[in-house]
């Protein structure tokens, strides 16, 4: 009686398991790569890593806000040398505003302030603004690679990328 | 006056005078549990609001859709507060008299089952909640800015109102500490509680006098540390993250003098008058060994003194020390803060080279 209700013996059964749980790993690894790529966005409105700032005739002593807003960068030209800075504030990543008056870089999320030169002096930041590589193309228009980050509190503010000599 | 209390608002000053209406409110918490004490009160702060609204530059910040949770919270606090001294101020009279408090007299100990009378209640509240929640909607329009844009912050730039207490310590910190780790320790200290604290005293009533430590300690770091600094955060912080009198004009160009120091720099430029180290770790030894010394030596020291093998005896070395330990954690806030109004002092470590900043 037993007998002739087993249709399935032991290896059929656990061969029949072993495709059950494939399918279903496949299920769940593939319903988890979707999952992975609906975190993307499709459209990225976040500005471009490398850009063109201009030829650096264009640049006046002091900071120069046009790359700000669209790039994140302002351009500062001071002792001489032309650099990048990142407008992101060192302490969480808020972005500071230019004060012409004061002279000064000012964080409207804690207070952090810094130099012209990027370096800090006031409110919570830990360290100096981050500044980018900065080189010249072969037009000799400015490139301004923002992958590349020189961090002063690792003496890397004076390494040739980091700044142009005017 | 308005200049009086915009130079009293400053937290250098209302930090300590916050302290100090904390103490007299739980030293003389049976002068102010009464409802004389509620009514006095309420003659003094009801006009003194409709003066301080009488401002225009202090109406401006009042009416900002954002705050008007903080004043409900304002409100709320301040009444559940008294409600509480009050409850316990009759307790405590009771306890002394060697009547059992007031929650444990046979008319009090009736029960009820939760079905219908807890749930209908539950019900009630939900329904309410919801309506209330609608109308405020429609009355407080969520205002439609422009596109988000990466490279733009608003100025000043306010977290939502319940975070403003965490965004105002972020202040005195490096975000890894303020941000993660003394939120975190918030949290853990939280769900802790009932492991630390099982004295039975204070079950399910009001008291002060039975429980001196846990309504001290907890209150403080409630109202003092959090709910006063929501305040200086919404009330008194405007474009970047200036500090305001509350009824200063939030000039965008104020100046403020303000340049921090590192304990490193303090020790080595201005005391030893060197050069700092090249090493950072040598840099940082000042700091380090506070650091150290604060959270390794201070909880034995403070067990050996009467007061600590006093506790030990009643709730064991472990719980003891943990105890100890958030306490400390907790105050850290308030040091760290009155080291930065007083000597400009940034960051007791920083190490910026490892993001590691104390």
């Amino acid at each position: 009686m037993s007998e002739a209700r087993q249709s399935l013996n032991r290896r059929e059964f656990f061969s029949y398991l072993t495709v059950g749980w494939v399918a279903f790993g496949a299920a769940c690894a593939g319903m988890l790569s979707l999952a992975f790529r609906f975190s993307y966005p499709n459209v990225n409105f976040e500005p471009e890593m490398e850009f063109i700032a201009g030829t650096p005739d264009m640049y006046e002593e002091g900071v120069d806000e046009r790359y700000k807003n669209g790039m994140g960068v302002w351009m500062v030209k001071q002792e001489g040398r032309l650099f990048a800075l990142s407008n992101i504030c060192t302490h969480l990543g808020c972005i500071p505003t230019w004060l012409p008056a004061e002279l000064k870089f000012k964080c409207p999320c804690h207070g952090s302030g810094y130099y012209t030169s990027g370096i800090n002096f006031e409110g919570p930041a830990p360290r100096p603004l981050e500044r980018y590589k900065i080189n010249l193309t072969a037009e000799g228009k400015i490139k301004v690679d923002k992958t590349k980050v020189y961090r002063w509190e690792k003496g890397e503010w004076d390494n040739p990328n980091s700044f142009l000599a005017v | 006056m308005k200049e009086l209390i915009n130079w009293i608002a400053d937290p250098i000053r209302s930090f300590p005078i916050a302290c100090a209406l904390f103490y007299l409110m739980m030293k003389y918490y049976r002068v102010v549990g009464t409802k004389k004490f509620l009514y006095a009160s309420l003659v003094f702060i009801i006009p003194v609001t409709i003066w301080f609204a009488a401002d225009p530059n202090f109406f401006t910040i009042l009416i900002l859709p954002d705050n008007i949770p903080i004043i409900i919270l304002l409100v709320l606090i301040s009444f559940l507060t008294w409600f509480t001294l009050y409850k316990a101020a009759i307790n405590d009279a009771r306890l002394e008299e060697g009547l059992g408090p007031i929650e444990g007299t046979p008319e009090n100990r009736e029960k009820v089952w939760s079905w219908p009378n807890l749930v209908y209640t539950e019900l009630f509240m939900i329904i309410a909640a919801t309506s209330f929640l609608i109308v405020w909607a429609i009355l407080f329009k969520a205002p439609l800015e422009e596109p988000a844009n990466p490279t733009w912050a608003p100025n000043p730039a306010k977290a939502p109102w319940y975070f403003l207490g965490l965004q105002e310590m972020l202040v005195y910190f490096d975000p890894w500490m303020a941000g993660v780790v003394l939120p975190g320790v918030v949290v853990v200290g939280l769900i802790a509680i009932p492991y630390i604290d099982t004295n039975p005293k204070g079950n399910g009533y009001y008291t002060i006098a039975e429980r001196p430590v846990a309504m001290w300690g907890f209150l403080f770091g409630w109202l003092v540390l959090w709910i006063y600094l929501i305040i200086v955060g919404t009330f008194l912080r405007g474009p970047n993250w200036t500090f305001y009198g509350p009824f200063e004009y939030w000039d965008f160009h104020k100046v403020v003098a303000d340049y921090n120091v590192n304990l490193s720099e303090f020790l080595w430029i201005k005391w030893l008058n060197t050069a700092m180290p090249a090493n950072m770790f040598i840099r940082e030894t000042l700091g380090i060994i506070l650091t150290l010394g604060y959270i390794i030596f201070l909880p034995p020291m403070s067990a050996a003194t009467k007061y600590g093998k006093m506790m030990i005896e009643k709730v064991g070395m472990i719980r003891y020390y943990i105890f100890i330990v958030l306490l400390l954690l907790m105050m850290s806030l308030p040091i760290k803060m009155v080291l930065r109004w007083l000597f400009s002092l940034k960051y007791i470590i920083a190490l910026p080279e490892l993001e590691l900043n104390l």
